[in-house]
């Protein structure tokens, strides 16, 4: 039997540089110009095969529009395995924006999370205000992974995840919330499945000592 | 902030948040504010830096203390009952999505200057020394009694009227010892006090009913805990209501709130600015807590007593605990010459609340003197050496209004009782004051998934 791994992902950035659209790209292959600020779906799942066997499954989780009056819970990132951490290559002030996130994941996330930087809206390059190479150099420094995607034309958009899932197994141990079965802590001692029907099987455990 | 909402929401503790995110999911457009840059408010979870900037402003965290991010310090000890309201609620929303819990892994009830489990199994009830073996068949025929109960069949009231006999009657009627009355009454339907038993015995009854489908579901305790601490909570249901349509500002100063001229909410000011809505919810403390004159002279909530806490960090487990990773303690107000029951709760790093080896105990009771620190120390004393220490004295507020007539709905502080079936009361009063209707559970549509 081939491995199966589950992570969660957060999507992390400014306002409008395009975090909603890149799950509806990767996710469902879909684009939207007049997309409205997110509502509603904010939880997803989509899987990447590695060449060798191995599938990742990622669990997404958009921000819902809480960072936009800086106002985003740390239970949003606190056990995420992976991090995109996305900018607007047609505005700088957005950069500086992914600098702060990555910043507050240094600070709080969990020292393993795999953090990839991402420059959204390849196709407006001739409105480019962020170069490449600024990009890159920073990226490079901080040890984050880098890339720029389009959720417009799809260019770079599966890229990014499958480099980020065939780094997670090998970096990342699935930590409680991210792991294989959800929620992960059932079948750790001590954990409880709240959706488990009460005084379903095993309501006792035979064992308290 | 030009927009007008249907509901403001004024601070980010456990209650506020349910009511936020079920407002949204009820399609209401709600605007949520806190003027702390965290989430929580009075139920938040703190790390390192804000629990000292918050108790010792001029001291730094002790670095043998461990990383900042390691630590969720409750600021109010409480648990889930494992069959209680909250959870309910967290399953209907789907709010367990965020979020994964561990069990509270004993409960314990001190008696003659000892500490003993509740019995959790019909086999630590055999052996429990809390009670001799006659007294222990006086207690199977009571708990017998209580679980044979149904409503509609009279043959299994044996005689009693759970609305109208006091549950002093039904210990009598059963013959049950004082210590074995104190031990029912506090570790198991959790009153703090002795008030119950002169009055009807229906809720005493419903109270052991869910302490023990509590106990049955895990085992070891009644209680759940989230990991990465209470604050998670309201975090989760802030996050729910966002993704409905709610909007989130932290860190904003609510300077005042405005009315019109027959004293009905208009809207909220901030600053420079002002966003209108048709009602605001809140906790107390938005609405003149611990003020000589409330905004416009108005006196919107009244204190109804104070609870003592005290947040002890440890470096060992509770003593006679068998090294729990987490335990309550209720010792019984009787046991100590109190009116009031004192509560200990501990958790650790096994919740992901603390750095490895390192204890979090709080240690609480209402107050009934003018020494509050002083009332702790029946509590203090069964922890062992206490490496810091921090003590908060709150009132607790409550309403003064339902708000139907001026459109503010004021939440209530939170208690010393040990879990939350309090909290989810008061979000069913304000749902029903401010929506006009009962609060009814559904089973939320899961949002797409691919
Ligand atoms: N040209 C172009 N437009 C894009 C691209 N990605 C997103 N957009 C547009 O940018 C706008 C914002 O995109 P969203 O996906 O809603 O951005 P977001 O980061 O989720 O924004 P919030 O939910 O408000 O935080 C929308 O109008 C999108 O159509 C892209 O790659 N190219
Ligand atoms: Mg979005």
């Amino acid at each position: 039997m081939s491995k199966q791994f589950q992570f969660k992902l957060v999507l992390l950035g400014e306002s409008a540089v395009g975090k909603s659209s890149l799950v509806l790209r990767f996710v469902k292959d879909q684009f939207d110009d007049y997309r409205e600020s997110t509502i509603g779906a904010a939880f997803l799942t989509q899987t990447v095969s590695l060449d060798d066997g191995t599938t990742v499954k990622f669990e997404i989780w958009d921000t819902a529009g809480q960072e936009r009056y800086k106002s985003l819970a740390p239970m949003y990132y606190r056990n995420a395995n992976c991090a995109v951490v996305v900018y607007d290559i047609t505005q700088t002030a957005s950069l500086e924006k992914a600098r702060s996130w990555i910043r507050e994941l240094q600070r709080q996330a969990d020292p393993s999370i795999v953090i990839a930087l991402c420059g959204n809206k390849s196709d407006l390059s001739a409105r480019r205000q962020v170069s490449q190479e600024e990009a890159k150099k920073y990226a490079d420094e901080e040890g984050l992974m880098w890339g720029e995607t389009s959720a417009k034309s799809g260019e770079g958009v599966a890229d990014i995840f499958t480099a980020i899932a065939k780094k997670l197994p090998l970096t990342a141990p699935p930590s409680a919330r991210g792991g294989a079965a959800r929620p992960g802590a059932s079948g750790k001692p001590g954990g409880v499945d709240l959706n488990k029907q009460a005084n379903a099987a095993g309501a006792n455990e035979p064992c308290n000592c | 902030m030009d927009e007008e909402y249907d509901v403001i929401v004024l601070g980010t503790g456990l209650t506020e948040c349910i009511l936020s995110g079920l407002l949204s999911v009820e399609g209401k457009k709600v605007l949520h504010m806190d003027r702390n840059d965290y989430y929580g408010g009075d139920s938040a979870s703190l790390n390192l830096t804000q629990l000292y900037r918050k108790f010792r402003p001029d001291q730094a965290p002790p670095a043998e203390l461990g990383r900042d991010r390691d630590y969720a310090v409750d600021l109010i000890p409480k648990f889930i009952m494992a069959s209680g309201e909250l959870s309910k609620i967290l399953v209907h929303t789907d709010v367990t999505r965020y979020l994964e819990f561990k069990q509270i892994a004993g409960s314990f009830v001190y008696r003659d200057g000892k500490i003993s489990k509740v019995p959790s199994t019909e086999m630590e009830a055999v052996k429990s020394p809390l009670m001799g073996l006659f007294e222990k068949r006086r207690a199977k025929k009571f708990f017998e009694f209580l679980q044979g109960w149904k409503d509609e069949d009279p043959a299994t009231h044996q005689g009693v009227n759970l609305d109208k006999d006091s549950m002093k009657a039904i210990y009598e009627k059963f013959g049950l010892e004082p210590g074995t009355q104190d031990f029912i009454g506090h570790a198991m339907a959790l009153y703090l006090d002795d008030d119950y038993k002169t009055k009807p015995a229906r809720e005493a009854y419903e109270r052991i009913v869910l302490y023990t489908s509590s106990m049955a579901r895990w085992g070891k305790s009644p209680y759940i805990y989230p990991l990465y601490g209470l604050g998670e909570l309201p975090q989760s249901f802030a996050r729910l209501s966002a993704i409905y349509g709610g909007t989130y500002m932290l860190d904003k100063s609510i300077d005042e709130i405005i009315t019109d001229a027959d004293g009905k909410f208009v809207g909220v000011r901030s600053g420079e600015e002002t966003v209108k809505a048709k009602q605001v919810v809140g906790d107390p403390s938005y609405f003149g807590a611990g003020k000589a004159a409330a905004d416009g002279g108005k006196v919107r909530v009244l204190e109804e007593g104070r609870v003592v806490r005290a947040i002890c960090i440890l470096k060992h487990p509770i003593p006679g605990t068998e090294d729990a990773d987490s335990a309550q303690i209720i010792i019984p107000q009787n046991q100590v010459g109190r009116r009031n029951d004192i509560y200990v709760a501990i958790v650790s790093s096994t919740h992901n609340v603390c750095a490895k080896d390192v204890y979090v105990a709080i240690v609480s009771t209402v107050v009934e003197t003018d020494r509050p620190e002083q009332e702790l120390a029946p509590g203090l004393q069964l922890l062992g050496p206490v490496y810091d220490k921090f003590i908060t004295v709150s009132s607790l507020y409550t309403p003064t209004s339902d708000g139907t007539s001026d459109n503010i709905f004021v939440t209530r502080s939170y208690d010393a009782t040990s879990h939350f079936e309090t909290v989810v009361e008061d979000v069913n009063r304000v749902w029903k004051a401010a929506v006009g209707k009962e609060l009814v559970l559904k089973k939320r549509e899961v949002e797409a998934e691919a």
